[in-house]
């Protein structure tokens, strides 16, 4: 009860009452305040805190409820992880149509923030593959939504942040795949405009697309970057499934290990350490797509001030002038991350209110929290996305203000209306101010 | 191993959902017996989709007595035989209460001990009828010996632990095993009062120990294995000191 949960960035703190949650059919426990739905905390910043509130556990409301082996429909509880489903659907020869970065979400944190992954340009958002859920509100009234019954509801509540009620079930269109491999190609590209040609070419022969970029580079090397590219595949002859992580980030050091240096060493080398001409592999899922999964609690390399991630995303009109500014300004910053990525949306729309995925260009590295410096930073790359008539992904925020949010979002005045009202964020209460 | 048959009483309990999740895939025919109907009827639903070959669930509030022969016997005429049976219910009684209140001492003491002791009698009578099955049971650590904060829940896992062991020792060589299950502190919603330290362990990591006592056909199972240590330890601490240490 005493849990200060945090999220991923570790920044901010919030202190929160917890409750676990494990019966579908309960109702509600009584909230003595403000409460929030929470699901693996793999949010970066605040939508999965509360401060001085009720976090609302999801975790244990984690059981299958159906799955239809003809069809690949699944139905399953709320706070279900990504990776268990897919630990149980991969033998089968099903896949999740879409899926973050880390395995490690839930079920109901991947609708609550409408999740993307690399197949963006293929198969849209998560919740464009979710076919119906319960939501569960406050004073006690729950219904079933899909985008015939319930639609308006059904709209807020992808991308609702948490703030329309607890998601109970959800029932999920899986999709079929000849095995757990991937086929897949990785090259490097010297300048931006490569990266969007690379995409344009890449687009359209393979499902997932994604490009690391050197955040540090400059001049004429800036948007240099390794891209990989591939699609689903059966397993090659004698391939073995990869060992699960074993590695762990033991503690969190006195100071981030993320700093100019660190960042231009490892930048630079891992530029150059990629193929120039397009490199074959075959390539066991879980690697493929959750390589940050290897390392567990790797968030605790940024010391104990945390870090926080800036994921933007521009329309295709701005696109390639906004991210080239975006990264002189932070290659001029000296910070950001190892990990810098670009990709490319396409024009699936979303179905949710405030879906952040949209056309365009998105960019997401993470910043070590350096106070007052990191958020100037990050405030001066809110106006070149707010110039560029972008957006900033809510999951991975700590910081916009409100006047920002809503220039993102303009569907913000309608989904108001559906916010219950016992619930509430720290991002809510931020934005909305 | 495969086709294993499994009973388990308290089947919504959290170590028992986890274990019931381990034998269902490895498609497992499985019976679960506990209170709450619908919560029973979601996990059986869970347990299917998971890989189990067939589950089924019955009713049964284990203070209810009188209802034991008959939930026991359903499960075995429905099930055929069983090869392991898993007696997991349990609470956590309030120890100030205990103090203060005879009737709901007697209560917990009727929850945790002797509808356990009811139970594993029935369950081995059967089993040894059929010639052959484990029967593995949850005790506790807390049944070593007797604290302040918890000793009428530790006294009736005492007695518990103690009935188990002259059991197996009766049915030695007769082909019917059974297994003391004593866990530490395991996080669950039973315990979601408490602050968790470095001992405290996850319902998977308890089940994965039970499963494969079953399976090894384990005389007495300290989960996490470090119990075994500590417990020994404080076994090992006269009275007339432990009497003046606060625990
Ligand atoms: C290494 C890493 C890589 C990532 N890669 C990507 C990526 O590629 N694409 C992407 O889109 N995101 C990515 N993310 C972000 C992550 O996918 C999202 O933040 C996701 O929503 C986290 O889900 P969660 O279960 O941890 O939910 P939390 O972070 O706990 O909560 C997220 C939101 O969901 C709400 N919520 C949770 N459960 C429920 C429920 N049962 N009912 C109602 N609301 C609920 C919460 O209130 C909160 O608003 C990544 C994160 C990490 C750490």
């Amino acid at each position: 009860m005493n849990d200060a949960l945090q999220s991923w960035g570790r920044y901010p703190r919030a202190r929160q009452r917890v409750i676990r949650l494990r019966d579908r059919f309960a109702p509600l426990p009584a909230l003595e305040s403000h409460a929030l739905p929470r699901g693996s905390g793999r949010s970066y910043g605040d939508v999965c805190l509360d401060d001085g509130g009720t976090l609302l556990d999801a975790r244990g409301l984690d059981r299958f409820i159906a799955f239809d082996p003809a069809t690949g429909v699944l139905r399953c509880e709320g706070g279900m992880l990504l990776g268990t489903i897919l630990d149980f659907c991969v033998p089968r020869g099903w896949f999740l149509p879409v899926v973050p970065g880390t395995r490690f979400v839930t079920v109901g944190g991947a609708i609550a923030n409408d999740v993307h992954g690399k197949n963006h340009h293929a198969s849209g958002s998560f919740g464009c593959h979710v076919r119906a859920f319960e939501l569960l509100r406050s004073d006690g009234h729950r219904f079933t939504c899909t985008d015939a019954d319930n639609a308006d509801w059904f709209a807020a509540t992808l991308g609702g942040l948490g703030l329309t009620g607890l998601i109970i079930w959800a029932e999920l269109q899986l999709r079929r795949v000849p095995g757990a491999w991937f086929d897949t190609e990785t090259l490097r590209f010297d300048r931006l405009a490569d990266f969007f040609e690379l995409s344009a070419q890449s687009a359209r022969d393979h499902e997932y697309t994604v490009a690391w970029v050197d955040c540090t580079a400059r001049g004429a090397a800036l948007g240099r970057g390794v891209f990989s590219r591939g699609n689903h595949a059966a397993p090659p002859a004698g391939a073995d499934a990869p060992r699960p992580a074993r590695l762990r980030m033991p503690f969190t050091p006195p100071f981030s290990l993320v700093n100019g240096a660190s960042l231009r060493a490892f930048n630079t080398f891992h530029f150059h350490r990629a193929p120039k001409l397009v490199r074959r592999a075959s390539r066991h899922y879980l690697p493929w797509l959750f390589p940050l999964d290897h390392i567990r609690e790797w968030n605790r390399m940024y010391g104990p001030r945390g870090f926080l991630q800036y994921q933007c995303v521009l329309p295709p009109a701005t696109a390639q002038d906004g991210v080239r500014e975006l990264l002189e300004r932070i290659a001029a910053s000296g910070t950001g991350s190892f990990l810098a990525v670009l990709k490319q949306f396409g024009g699936m729309p979303s179905r949710g209110l405030l879906s952040f995925p949209r056309p365009g260009t998105t960019l997401a590295l993470d910043f070590a929290n350096q106070g007052q410096r990191t958020f100037e930073l990050l405030d001066r790359l809110d106006d070149v996305v707010a110039g560029a008539s972008g957006a900033v992904y809510p999951a991975k925020d700590a910081r916009m203000s409100g006047e920002r949010f809503r220039q993102y979002f303009p569907g913000w005045r309608q989904f108001e209306a559906f916010i219950d009202p016992a619930f509430s964020s720290g991002f809510w209460r931020r934005v909305s101010l | 191993m495969s086709e294993q048959h499994i009973l388990v009483v308290g089947a919504t309990s959290a170590i028992a959902e986890a274990a019931l999740r381990l034998w269902a895939a490895r498609g497992c025919t499985l019976y679960l017996l506990a209170r709450d109907e619908a919560r029973v009827d979601a996990i059986a639903a869970d347990l299917r989709v998971r890989g189990a070959s067939a589950v089924h669930s019955g009713p049964l509030d284990v203070t209810d007595f009188a209802a034991h022969e008959h939930a026991i016997g359903l499960a075995w005429t429905t099930l055929g035989r069983v090869d392991a049976a898993l007696v997991a219910h349990g609470t956590l009684p309030d120890q100030a209460r205990c103090e203060a209140d005879g009737n709901y001492a007697l209560h917990e003491f009727a929850v945790n001990g002797t509808a356990t002791i009811a139970l594993a009698g029935l369950i081995v009578r059967k089993l040894e009828e059929q010639g052959h099955g484990t029967l593995a049971v949850i005790s506790s650590v807390a049944g070593d010996r007797g604290r302040a904060s918890n000793y009428l829940y530790g006294s009736a896992k005492a007695a518990v632990s103690t009935y188990l062991s002259g059991l197996r020792q009766r049915l030695h060589g007769r082909g019917v095993g059974v297994v003391t299950i004593k866990p530490g502190f395991v996080d669950t919603p039973m315990t979601a009062a408490f602050t968790k330290g470095p001992l405290w362990a996850s319902p998977e990591h308890v089940a994965r120990g039970i499963v494969r006592a079953i399976d090894r056909r384990r005389a007495v199972v300290y989960l996490p294995w470090f119990w075994r240590g500590i417990m020994a330890v404080i076994r090992c601490v006269p009275e007339s000191v432990f009497q003046r240490i606060k625990l």
